[in-house]
């Protein structure tokens, strides 16, 4: 083994422009895969914590997933009679007996809940009209599990405690009206009750949408004005391991019977378009790397090709084939080795430069950086398919190397 | 007289459209301690013959006894193994490493028999050089030394793992005459004072007149003694 690799190291030495070139294409191969992987997967993991922290992690509607079975059908379980445009049912009234089974949701570990009646109203301000959705919510529950506190320009949830008629809008519908903190908005229900009531906080989220689109006032109020006394509609739920959303929220559509929805399931569509980059990211990095791998299978095969005469002094002396193709594979994997070493050195240098790189975000004030995932297993990966790369460009030549017939040279060469 | 190499009928043809015979029917026997001069004309199969004996090449028909073992047929890791320990190959053109210091290229064999340790081995690789006058040239790569040089260092190297057969092609067919007769005599004193078997190819008169024997290939068959003795005259009237 040390003989065949001090073999390997002479030829490698003694082509020197040809293994530095190589050992830049694995180099450079394996820093853009690092680059590129840490900035698509600092930006997913960044993507995902925002998703995660902004959404709620399940959500229980007042609505069923499937119409409820029709009479006939139970009587005739095995289709004899088949009956069509049966849709589920809206439970118009919102979630029945909301409390108990807030009751029962809370009891569950690790999550914590609120309710909340969503409607919809027309806002009224100095002769204009527009419409926003109203939730209706218990200020101390939904602190738990919202992350809008985080987002106020002015007051914050607990504002509405010193008004029984506050009201909290987004500085989106702020700007439409042009009213301020303390002005007195109409706020007109579907059914015609018009109410007045008064700006305590404001909020801006940095989702136009939303700025533009919620407003939140206390439960109660929005029971009254709504005209749905001790009525919830939505459950909000956060949990502390938010990847045991789908498992939690499984259990709570068996136990009530309304739709239950994880944030996965509320984001699929999000979740696959994650994938589908993931997947073309690696295979355009894998790309560079595969390149790479010609280059290293370039310069073996040259080697084998210079050093058919040394192959034929070898096995001569008494060189097995796979003393031969040893020597060649030790060269592919130092090629290897060696580029992977640099280029993970280069890989964090780019990623240290990348991490320095300033962007403005919507979500946040302060200053923020491209988010940069630093962990290790991408390193490892990065050298693992190099070092595959770079074996198996080195086998082909190497095969050829162990094949030579001292005798061919020998007498090519008499 | 304890036989080291023995050959039957043995023949070497090329395949091809028209296929070759190299060698044909050779009968040979080549005892311990003996130095064999093989003579012939250019083409005549000689370089052949020394692959055979040296169980580089395989014979298409008739066989090659080392020491009592018959080789014909065995695997080619098998052979491999039989010319690390037993047969040491002297080529026409000092088959040399060329990255690899004159000391390096002598301990190659033994690194790869792996009997001695790397020291030991370092001891008798310059051991051997100093026995051949290279004791200056240990550490010169083979493009830095002379071709009388390199050739001594690939005997060296032949040497290296104590080979009782030692197989050297034309080995003073690039020298002048002053290397050249050091080299036979350095395969000379190996016959006569080492006991092992020494078969030189050689186009040398002065050469082969060191030798125990001669033989003689015309067109791959060897000839019959007295033809030989023949066939040697004449080249030394020339
Ligand atoms: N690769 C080959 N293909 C076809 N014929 C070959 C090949 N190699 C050698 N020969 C032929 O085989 C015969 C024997 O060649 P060999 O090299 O053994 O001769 P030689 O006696 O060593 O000659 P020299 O004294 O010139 O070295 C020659 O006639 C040669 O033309
Ligand atoms: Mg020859």
């Amino acid at each position: 083994m040390k003989l065949a690799a001090s073999i390997a190291l002479s030829h490698l030495l003694s082509r020197r422009r040809q293994t530095l070139v190589s050992l830049a294409g694995i180099g450079l191969g394996v820093a853009f895969f690092l680059a590129v992987s840490a900035l698509m997967r600092g930006s997913e993991q960044d993507f995902m914590h925002r998703l995660v922290d902004n959404s709620a992690h399940i959500t229980v509607y007042d609505e069923f997933r499937q119409a409820k079975p029709q009479a006939a059908e139970l009587a005739a379980a095995h289709g004899a009679v088949e009956i069509h445009g049966v849709k589920p049912e809206t439970e118009v009234r919102g979630i029945r007996q909301y409390k108990q089974k807030l009751d029962f949701v809370s009891r569950l570990p690790g999550l914590r809940v609120a309710p909340v009646l969503l409607g919809q109203a027309i806002f009224t301000f100095a002769g204009k009209d527009l419409g926003a959705a109203i939730n209706g919510i218990e200020p101390d529950l939904m602190k738990n599990v919202s992350t809008i506190d985080q987002y106020f320009v002015s007051g914050s949830l607990a504002s509405l405690h010193s008004d029984p008629d506050g009201i909290i809008i987004g500085t989106g519908l702020a700007d439409k009206f042009r009213a301020k903190l303390g002005d007195k908005i109409s706020v007109t229900s579907p059914t015609g009750l018009v109410r007045v009531m008064k700006i305590v906080a404001l909020f801006r989220t940095g989702t136009a949408s939303y700025d533009d689109g919620q407003t939140f006032i206390i439960l109660k109020r929005a029971q009254t004005l709504l005209g749905r006394p001790n009525v919830a509609n939505r459950f909000i739920l956060k949990l502390d391991d938010p990847a045991r959303a789908p498992v939690v929220a499984g259990q709570i559509e068996r136990a009530l019977g309304y739709k239950t929805q994880s944030w996965q399931e509320a984001s699929e569509d999000i979740m696959n378009l994650v994938k589908i980059r993931n997947i073309i990211m690696y295979s355009v990095v894998a790309a560079t790397l595969i390149v790479a791998a010609f280059g290293i299978y370039n310069v073996i095969s040259t080697v084998v090709l210079e050093k058919t005469r040394d192959i034929a002094i070898l096995k001569s002396i008494g060189f097995h084939a796979r003393d031969i193709r040893r020597i060649f594979l030790i060269e592919g994997a130092l090629l290897g080795l060696v580029g992977s070493v640099l280029g993970t050195g280069l890989g964090l240098a780019l990623m240290a430069g990348l991490a320095r790189v300033e962007v403005k975000s919507p979500f946040i004030t302060t200053q923020a950086f491209l988010p940069i995932y630093w962990g290790w297993d991408q390193m490892a990966l990065a050298a693992a398919f190099a070092m595959g790369s770079a074996l198996v460009a080195a086998y082909l030549p190497a095969r050829k190397g162990g094949r030579v017939r001292p005798v061919d040279i020998l007498r090519g060469a008499a | 007289m304890s036989t080291v190499l023995r050959t039957e009928s043995l023949t070497r043809v090329l395949p091809g459209d028209v296929p070759t015979t190299l060698v044909e029917n050779i009968d040979l026997e080549i005892a311990r301690g003996e130095f064999v001069a093989i003579m012939g004309p250019s083409g005549s199969g000689k370089s052949s013959l020394l692959y055979l004996l040296g169980l580089l090449d395989m014979p298409t028909a008739g066989q090659v006894w080392l020491d009592d073992t018959l080789t014909t047929g065995l695997s080619e890791d098998h052979l491999a193994h039989i010319r690390l320990e037993r047969i040491g190959f002297v080529f026409q053109f000092h088959f040399l490493l060329e990255e690899f210091s004159a000391l390096d290229n002598v301990m190659l064999p033994m690194r790869k028999l792996a009997r001695l340790t790397e020291e030991e081995a370092h001891d008798k690789a310059s051991e051997l050089l100093h026995t051949f006058g290279l004791a200056e040239q240990m550490h010169k790569r083979p493009s830095q030394m002379s071709g009388g040089q390199r050739q001594r260092v690939a005997v060296a190297r032949a040497l290296a793992n104590d080979p009782q057969l030692i197989l050297a092609d034309e080995p003073s067919g690039s020298l002048d005459t002053h290397a050249s007769a050091n080299v036979r005599d350095i395969l000379h004193d190996l016959a006569r004072n080492q006991n092992r078997a020494v078969v030189a190819v050689t186009h040398d008169p002065t050469f082969a007149q060191a030798a125990d024997r001669r033989i003689f290939l015309v067109d791959g068959q060897l000839q019959p003694p007295e033809r030989a003795a023949a066939l040697f005259e004449v080249s030394v009237r020339h």
